[in-house]
């Protein structure tokens, strides 16, 4: 086995690589920016925020059966221990204030993962008077789990899906400064972010 | 001794027509009925409303102690026409008779109905509710506010002259780091379905549904 500095060429030799370059070196070679991601994506704190069905699957998903913990993943009570927030369910627009004022409360880096229909685009209620068309116009969101409920397996994968967007992330620099734009909060007059051909209009 | 059933008695006949025939005597000017769905249904004036719930509460017999649910209906385009426009309902349980009975009152717009708080406190929330989606006025309840709408709520949602799309959504105004109001901007309109086809549904601009989802068998060779 040869002995590397090269990260790629590390993570491709996988564990034997890792235990040989320790036993010759005494160290590792990788960025401190893996390191962090790594670190980021391992312990990811997900908020207790069930607005309707979607949250019994979320319980799912953290029960034996699927077991979150297993990837570091264990729900906490207060928004300031967090560093993700799943909308598991229908946002109206007297909670939309609320959920806002808890996605601030959470600690930088924080990440929010939308699941199923209504958290998405408003699914069954899209044209309900009192249901946001989606939980994107209240907060940036990473991940979308479809599903009406999603499974608790497809919210695994979502988080799963969240790990490794975590990894690729930049973190230092300009490129490494999250944005906090809600992607579909755009003010009236603006032009929206998708195009009237996608949603059949002329 | 073999055990009584008494799942269905509140379903029973003659259980029905001694309900009915108390209420004909006690309120002789309640119209009674028993629907075809074997429901004991009254239907009172406002003036008489208070007093008819009253008597079923504490009337021996049947003894309707429990208030299940007060509901609104909006008889707006009603065929056919209803002189006034709003009805409420009442629907009581006597758990010592097991029977069921329906109080219905219909009311004009603009006009107020008798709170029943004092009789049953389970009306509070039952009346607000009412309340907030129909906007129907109830005299006398210790704290009318809108109880499920959103925060200063214009319109009575479940009026079937509310658009269902409501007027205003919500969204996060980044200037003013808040989550502010606009008017209801839709991009696509509200799909009727029908059993037959998904797309039929459509109505307006369906020709990008129609023209790209037709099954070209040639396509798939």
């Amino acid at each position: 086995m040869t002995l590397t500095t090269d990260p790629q060429a590390l993570i491709a030799q996988g564990m034997d690589g890792v235990n040989t370059q320790l036993r010759e070196n005494g160290f590792l070679l990788t960025t401190v920016e893996d390191v962090v991601n790594w670190a980021r994506a391992g312990s990811l704190w997900p908020m207790t925020f069930g607005l309707a069905c979607c949250a019994v699957e979320m319980m799912h998903s953290a029960a034996a059966r699927y077991d979150l913990d297993r990837f570091g993943t264990m729900f906490r009570p207060s928004p300031r221990q967090s560093d993700l927030m799943i909308i598991a369910g229908t946002l109206t627009n007297k909670m939309a204030p609320a959920l806002r004022r808890l996605y601030e409360q959470m600690p930088e880096p924080r990440y929010v993962l939308s699941m199923g229909s209504c958290a998405n685009g408003g699914g069954y209620y899209h044209h309900s008077y009192a249901v946001v068309r989606g939980a994107d116009r209240i907060v940036p969101v990473d991940i979308y789990v479809p599903g009406c409920p999603p499974t608790a397996e497809a919210l695994v994968y979502g988080i799963l899906q969240l790990q490794r967007k975590i990894k690729r992330e930049p973190v230092f620099g300009e490129a490494g400064r999250r944005t906090e734009q809600p992607q579909y909060a755009y003010a009236e007059g603006e032009v929206r972010p998708y195009s009237a051909l996608e949603m059949h209009i002329d | 001794m073999t055990a009584q059933l008494h799942i269905d008695t509140h379903l029973k006949t003659s259980e029905l027509e001694r309900c009915a025939e108390l209420c004909r005597i006690a309120l002789p000017r309640a119209e009674v009925a028993i629907t075809p769905q074997r429901e004991v249904q009254l239907t009172v004036a406002v003036t008489e409303l208070y007093a008819a719930l009253a008597w079923l509460k504490d009337a021996e017999g049947l003894k309707f102690s429990q208030l299940m649910d007060v509901c609104g209906v909006d008889y707006l385009a009603f065929n056919p026409a209803q002189p006034q426009r709003f009805a409420v309902a009442y629907h009581l349980l006597s758990p010592t008779q097991n029977l069921r009975v329906r109080v219905k009152c219909f009311v004009a717009e603009g006009e107020s109905v008798p709170s029943v708080v004092a009789l049953w406190p389970a009306a509070n929330w039952f009346e607000r509710e009412t309340y907030d989606m129909y906007g129907i006025v109830f005299a006398g309840h210790p704290d009318l506010r809108r109880i499920l709408t959103d925060y200063d709520f214009i319109g009575h949602p479940l009026r079937k002259d509310f658009p269902l799309n409501g007027h205003v959504e919500v969204y996060y105004d980044a200037a003013q780091g808040r989550v502010a109001y606009k008017p209801v901007d839709l991009p696509q309109e509200l799909r009727n379905f029908d059993s037959v086809s998904s797309w039929k549904g459509l109505t307006g601009n369906t020709h990008l549904a129609e023209t790209d989802n037709v099954f070209v068998r040639e396509e798939f060779k």
